[in-house]
């Protein structure tokens, strides 16, 4: 066996009354790439962070390199040889790939020396990892797949030899998560060792050499990925059984809902995002849009909507025009039947501050049911909440809880609860299980499926290529702000995973 | 990740923090007055005394609380709505002139008991014109409202010194202000109610019917924020610029409505000096209780029964500061300010900076009192 690079020692981590981790033992051995999953709130993270010195061990022991280390910052943890790629990048946006590598290991007040440093150490890592990115490119003019391999770069430049990646592939395209595989394996061929914390099982038995389950704060399982399945560690995760593929009928598509024609959107630099895009979406379908994050779905959504103003283009929402050019309202939106599942549920669906009561009626908090002439109606919106609560099964049943306290999976719930009890007749719906647990995203996709079996239409925006597949009836595929190709539910991965790299159009154009 | 402590009881977050923050306040302003060679303790007897001792000076107390009351209602509407109103100062000085032309033009013709709500509508108007102005900057132009409404209060001082001198002031005056008001613009006092427990008032005492409607509005802001539509969209905005955006919410709208509240609300500071005390519009009559509102928002945490508590605590420090200063003969008006300014420190400023051994002391003492933490399955 090969020597271990880390050992955890009955780490125990509590937040209050919750034992975020419990009594874990890991062991990885150098050298390899090991996997964790588990739900959300299994308490990955939090042993993550542990690990990278955001929160201390309640008690337990760490051995980096088989010597006891006590890691109370980050910066300890990178003095280790430790590294960490978040999920959402620690990137300054408006700063050059260089400046950001050097971000935090300057060596002098000035940084002409420094730089010129990092750039000679740099053009050796990319040479030797193939992780080729422009030194000089600023952040925010890339896409999103560089911008994480210059988060890779900024922990091997800090000489990271344990290299934890949270999440890496939510907002790649197949091709640029096999290449991020390609670049783990050479990384690990060449001795660093991988900590791949993901809820994606597929990549689990695509990449790593073993995988560790966690439920409920502790390790339940470690298994060797050869000699484990799909639909073991799923149970494992879960506790029980769990249907990966959604069960769903034949489609039975009605009248066109809402029709998208010519739209073109820009974002606030100008940049065109949504490029003369037209298609239907009909009664009864689930229409997916596949693609890239940042191939202009978040602005095409958000434009149909009434979020963000278009620059021209028709959208005919029962066949009747929506304003998208000039001053549409989502609140007229809604009451005309169009329901937002924004992707973002953080700062767009949600107002975390707010209890869950409050939550429930965003947007619709001008219907008279809720109201008592000027005065919000208390007793009815949380009397109305309660019941969405009971019927999606959120959790913690407490309409006062503040809503930040709620996981991942159970605020979607609220979102949806929120937008689907208005009984819409269309729905738009971005990355509707980001961040959600197993359990949680086999309850949305059910709900989902029931809209659409009762004659909506559903326009489903994912990043997540295998819930579109299992999720829709035609699916549009977007690169660029164009919709590349159309395609059945029974379209490959490989060809869609092409049309989303945008290689077809660029042989078109040749 | 950026907050890794697990959440408080409401009456440790709302009373014990404030509390140690107050405390550390006055040992730190207790070392000043020892560094002037006074005793901390006599100067801590005094202060409290001059404040609550007497009922005049229970009475000069509230009626510096009230100022700040609205001043700091002004400051905790805006803050709701995302918006940082630093402008109360101008406002409600400016305000004083709508006070000011509805008193001079009815004190002879109507009872207080009239002129009252027209001043109050005057005074409102006015301040919220005042504050419209900025409000529109920000929502149509995007100016940054903290400085246009800073901008604001030197054209608000300005223009005041411009009026009283050259308009107001009656023919043959050498004083900057308007005439005096008859009694038709004069608020009955509250004195005598301070009597009814007992203690004596001087009747000069200048704690006046304001008072009363100072916590009226303290209601009305809690009933706007917490219970209505309106509050509900200002939370929202407040919150999450693009939560609001998304539910329909427009934000131009809300700019301007909770900055029309704002300026309202810090206007009406004017009928506490106005017509409740000194009876007519003299220069400065506000004397930074616009930016006393700021620390009392601050430190009331933007609700009403926050709010009031802290405006009567910095009546307190104005009140017995007085005293202080004229009781001990080292201790200068000058010292009060750096007393006020360290309790603005503390518990304005560094409002945070006991919370988290507060709140690791509860996580070690009592897990149980102490609630979840939020999840860190995923981070935003």
């Amino acid at each position: 066996m090969a020597e271990a690079a880390i050992e955890l020692i009955g780490i125990d981590k509590s937040f209050g009354t919750v034992r975020a981790n419990r009594d874990i033992n890991l062991v990885i051995e150098r050298g390899t790439i090991r996997g964790i999953v588990g739900e959300n709130g299994a308490g990955k993270s939090t042993l993550m962070s542990i690990l990278y010195g955001f929160y201390q061990a309640d008690s337990g022991e760490i051995k980096v390199g088989g010597k006891p280390v006590s890691i109370k910052t980050p910066n300890d943890a990178i003095a280790l040889g430790i590294g960490m790629v978040h999920q959402h990048f620690m990137l300054v946006q408006n700063f050059t790939v260089i400046e950001n590598i050097i971000l935090g290991a300057e060596d002098e007040a000035l940084l002409k020396r420094s730089i010129a440093n990092a750039r000679s150490e740099l053009e050796r890592l990319e040479r030797e990892y193939g992780l080729e990115v422009d030194p000089d490119a600023v952040i925010e003019e890339l896409p999103v797949g560089l911008q994480q391999r210059v988060e890779i770069l900024k922990a091997l430049y800090r000489g990271a030899e344990i290299l934890i990646l949270d999440e890496p592939t939510g907002v790649l395209t197949p091709a640029e998560a096999d290449h991020l595989f390609r670049i783990l394996k050479q990384l690990k061929d060449q001795g660093k060792t991988i900590v791949l914390i993901t809820h994606k099982l597929r990549e689990i038995m695509a990449i790593t050499d073993t995988v560790s389950v966690m439920r409920q704060g502790t390790v339940v399982a470690t298994r060797e990925t050869a000699k484990t399945t799909v639909e073991e560690l799923a149970e494992l995760m879960v506790g029980r059984r769990v249907l990966l593929r959604v069960e769903k009928g034949e489609a039975k598509p009605g009248e066109v809902k809402l029709a998208v024609d010519n739209l073109t959107v820009r974002d606030s630099r100008g940049v065109t995002m949504v490029d003369d895009v037209s298609f239907d979406v009909r009664g009864g379908e689930i229409v997916g849009i596949a693609g890239v994050a940042g191939n202009g779905q978040s602005e095409l959504i958000e434009a149909i909507s009434g979020i963000r103003k278009a620059v021209s283009g028709t959208v005919l929402l029962d066949g009747k025009p929506i304003e998208v050019t000039g001053q549409a309202d989502p609140g007229e939106l809604r009451d005309r039947g169009l329901a937002h599942v924004p992707e973002d549920r953080h700062y767009v669906g949600l107002v975390l501050a707010f209890e869950e009561n409050e939550n429930s009626i965003l947007g619709y908090h001008d219907k008279t049911e809720y109201l008592k002439g000027p005065f919000l109606d208390i007793d009815a919106i949380r009397a109305d909440a309660k019941q969405k609560i009971e019927k999606f099964d959120i959790r913690p049943a407490n309409d006062r809880l503040k809503t930040a306290n709620f996981s991942g999976g159970n605020q979607q719930k609220i979102v949806l609860a929120r937008e689907l009890e208005q009984n819409p007749g269309v729905l738009v719906v971005g990355q509707p299980t980001r961040g959600v647990d197993v359990g949680a995203i086999e309850f949305i996709h059910k709900q989902l499926i029931a809209m659409r079996d009762r004659g909506k239409a559903v326009l489903l925006v994912s990043v997540e290529l295998d819930e579109i597949r299992s999720l829709s009836d035609r699916i549009l595929v977007m690169f660029d702000g164009r919709i590349v190709g159309e395609r059945g539910p029974d379209a490959t991965e490989g060809e869609l995973g092409l049309l989303m790299a945008g290689v077809e159009r660029q042989e078109a154009a040749e | 990740m950026s907050n890794p402590y697990a959440k408080l009881p409401a009456w440790a977050d709302y009373g014990l923090i404030p509390l140690i923050n107050l405390i550390v306040a006055f040992i730190v302003a207790g070392l000043v007055v020892l560094l002037v060679g006074e005793n901390p303790f006599r100067a801590a007897v005094i202060l409290v005394e001059g404040a609550f001792g007497s009922g005049t000076g229970l009475a000069y107390t509230l009626y510096y609380a009230t100022n700040f009351i609205f001043t700091g209602l002004a400051v905790a509407v805006a803050f709701h709505g995302g918006l940082f109103n630093i402008g109360g100062e101008g406002q409600a000085y400016i305000a004083g002139l709508g006070v000011g032309v509805v008193c001079l033009a009815f004190d002879h013709v109507l009872p207080w008991w009239l002129t009252f709500p027209i001043a109050i509508l005057g005074a409102a108007a006015v301040g919220a014109l005042w504050a419209l102005i900025p409000a529109y900057l920000q929502a149509k132009r995007g100016s940054h409202i903290v400085i246009t409404t800073i901008m604001f209060n030197f054209i608000a001082a300005s223009a005041m010194v411009y009026m009283l001198v050259d308009v107001l002031k009656p023919r043959g005056s050498m004083a900057p202000q308007t005439r005096q008001f008859v009694e038709g613009a004069q608020l009955p006092k509250l004195g005598w109610f301070l009597s009814e427990f007992g203690l004596t008032v001087r009747p000069s005492a200048p704690l006046n019917l304001s008072f009363l409607l100072a916590l009226l509005m303290a209601f009305f802001v809690w009933l706007l924020i917490w219970r209505t539509r309106l509050g509900y969209e200002i939370r929202t905005m407040g919150f999450s610029p693009k939560a609001a955006r998304y539910a329909g919410i427009s934000e131009t709208r809300i700019i301007i409505v909770t900055m029309l509240i704002s300026g309202a609300l810090a206007g009406m500071m004017a009928l506490n000096p106005i017509m409740g005390d000194q009876h007519n519009v003299s220069l400065d009559f506000v004397s930074g209780a616009g930016f006393v509102g700021i620390a009392v928002a601050l430190m009331g945490r933007s609700h009403p029964a926050g709010i009031v508590p802290a405006a009567i605590l910095f009546g307190m420090l104005y009140q017995g500061g007085a005293e202080l200063a004229f009781e001990m003969p080292n201790i200068s008006r000058d010292m009060i300010v750096i007393i006020q300014g360290l309790v603005i420190l503390f518990a304005g400023a560094l409002e945070h900076m006991f919370r988290p051994w507060v709140q690791a002391a509860f996580a070690s003492l009592s897990p149980r009192t102490v609630g979840v933490a939020q999840p860190k399955g995923e981070r935003a």
